[in-house]
């Protein structure tokens, strides 16, 4: 029987994958419901300084090349979660603690309060493509800021720390060794890819309510392959392989590229929120068709000459 | 797998159900079973979950109670204006049994007609019970009697039918008649009542729940149910009353767009 147990910073997770945050992940119940499913850690809803309704509907849209979200950060606040998001154990696997915020200022106040919660570990969003004063509309995906913000959160985060990252740079790998220099312990690759836009031609009209959108799904998956290949190059630290992971085949790609665990959120769409049973399913297959024994063996194999 | 993108189409027809309530037809093969809801785009304001209550080969109909920003530009639309529709979504009712009871509360109704009309046609024996605050905000009084089906009307007011609530005349049917099944849709404590009724009364139910909803299709978590953590829209909203009343915040609290949680009939 193939080894699928993976220890991601300390964080024991029975199989692989991980659900993304900005999937469900707006309560407890939701992510306790993906784990009833088969995740083996959850991620919640990113969460900001102050209570945010997100951008109108429609907020999800699919087309032929995957998805398009303008979700735009709904949540109650970082001073309205503690008790939604208490006894985390009762789970069933390890929850991620997401948060957002303008500037590193912000980002500090945000950790320092999350980190007094229950979460097994922090993740620090600065890749948000589509939400205005955030991720990359403020500016920060540059190794600079990446740096200074994950070094500004360090300071008051003692449990492992992940930084996420957009794909919409010129050098990913420079950006995940500022995260690296900063102090964090993980890099979640990717965020999702654009922003890209739909227009109803009938009446004339953008449709996702936040005009744009980020990409994820089929269409962002060799671009997130790609991303991880690149970080697994130039930092030391573990790398959530995240991005169009439908099935077991693209979760063994993400961790051939060098990933150790691997985020689905598009896939919840696609296969139905059971896709964590499925994909772990698969590589268990996979690994049993071609003789591996544990994810280790196969991990980062895509950079062997 | 079919896109989630709304096909806009030009409104073939505007009626007027009551005070405030207004359906409008769309020219659009949606192919909903009775129980299922579309998502509706108003071009640049919005996106809401909407019960199917007209359908037939080549268009379908939904009954907008003008409460909100989206609601209440519907309301004023005439026919030819455009709107986007995605769907069918969500569960659908099963209809079983010879004698069945629809309890629509307030537009709840509008949620229900399908199945009233699919029954009429399998001619299985249905009631309907329809009720609201007072006559001028009561729909279909025509449409039923057009249709042939029994119906009940009762307001809270008295001002016609029965004066009370809807709940009071299924108790009074399940003394009385006997029924195999009972849906219900309207407000949720109304729903949580008729759950606990047919659950005394030993009659199964099914009840259709609302929430918060944002896609419609399982990914954006917003109407997520507390402690299960099902989504309305994808495992709803179609629900037994048994699996219904398992949920702890079922007729206590919901959540709104900022995910904080409001009691139903209270603040906080």
């Amino acid at each position: 029987m193939a080894d699928i147990g993976v220890n991601l910073c300390g964080l024991k997770l029975a199989n692989p994958t991980v659900l993304a945050s900005g999937i469900v992940g707006i309560s407890k119940a939701s992510v306790s419901y993906a784990v009833k499913n088969g995740a083996g850690a959850v991620t919640i809803k990113s969460i900001t300084a102050e209570p945010r309704k997100g951008h109108p509907a429609p907020i999800i849209l699919t087309y032929e090349g995957g998805m398009l979200n303008s979700v735009g950060y709904p949540n109650p606040g970082i001073d309205n979660i503690a008790e939604e998001f208490s006894n985390l154990k009762s789970v069933g696997a390890p929850v991620i603690g997401s948060i957002t915020g303008k500037n590193a200022e912000e980002f500090a106040m945000l950790a320092g309060k999350i980190n007094k919660m229950d979460f097994a570990a922090i993740e620090i969003v600065m890749s948000c493509p589509h939400t205005p004063g955030y991720g990359t509309m403020a500016g920060q995906s540059t190794p600079e800021i990446t740096e200074e913000i994950t070094k500004a959160v360090r300071a008051k985060v003692t449990k492992p720390l992940f930084v996420k990252l957009s794909p919409n740079v010129m050098a990913i790998s420079e950006i995940a060794k500022a995260a690296e220099k900063g102090g964090a312990d993980a890099i979640t690759a990717v965020n999702t890819l654009g922003p890209g836009m739909v227009i109803d031609i009938k009446s004339r009209k953008p449709v996702l309510g936040g005009k744009i959108g980020g990409l994820s799904g089929d269409a962002l998956r060799p671009v997130a392959v790609r991303c991880v290949y690149d970080i697994y190059k130039s930092v030391k630290i573990p790398i959530i392989g995240t991005g169009g992971v439908l099935t077991g085949e693209h979760a063994v790609e993400m961790i051939m590229a060098g990933a150790t665990a691997v985020g689905i959120g598009t896939g919840v769409y696609n296969r139905g929120i059971s896709v964590f049973r499925k994909v772990t399913r698969e590589i268990t297959a996979f690994m049993k068709e071609n003789n591996y024994s544990t994810l280790e063996e196969m991990r980062g194999k895509a950079h062997e000459e | 797998m079919k896109n989630e993108m709304p096909v806009t189409v030009p409104i073939k027809k505007v009626i007027d159900e009551a005070n405030g309530i207004k359906s409008v037809i769309l020219p659009y093969r949606l192919n909903a079973k009775p129980g299922q809801f579309a998502m509706i785009w108003l071009p640049g304001v919005d996106l809401k979950p909407v019960g199917v209550s007209y359908q037939d080969e080549s268009s379908f109909g939904i009954t907008v109670s003008a409460v909100g920003a989206w609601s209440k530009k519907i309301c004023e639309m005439k026919a030819g204006e455009l709107l986007g529709v995605m769907g069918p979504y969500g569960k659908a009712f099963k209809l079983e049994g010879k004698n069945i009871v629809l309890i629509g509360g307030g537009y709840g109704a509008a949620s229900l007609m399908m199945l009233a009309e699919r029954a009429l046609k399998e001619e299985t024996n249905a009631t309907m019970i329809i009720g609201a605050r007072s006559s001028d905000c009561l729909i279909y009084r025509e449409r039923v009697k057009q249709l042939g089906l029994k119906t009940i009307f009762t307001t809270d007011d008295g001002s016609f039918g029965e004066k009370g609530f809807t709940t009071d005349v299924l108790q009074k049917i399940l003394k009385e008649e006997k029924a195999d099944k009972v849906f219900a849709v309207g407000p949720e404590l109304m729903e949580k009542r008729v759950a606990e009724i047919c659950l005394e009364n030993n009659v199964p139910c099914e009840i259709s729940i609302e929430r918060y909803m944002k896609c419609g299709f399982g990914v954006c978590g917003a109407c997520s149910v507390d402690d299960e953590g099902k989504r309305v829209c994808v495992e709803g909203t179609v629900f037994s009353g048994e699996e219904a009343l398992k949920i702890r915040e079922f007729g206590k609290y919901h959540r709104d767009g900022s995910a904080l949680k409001k009691e139903f009939g209270g603040k906080k």
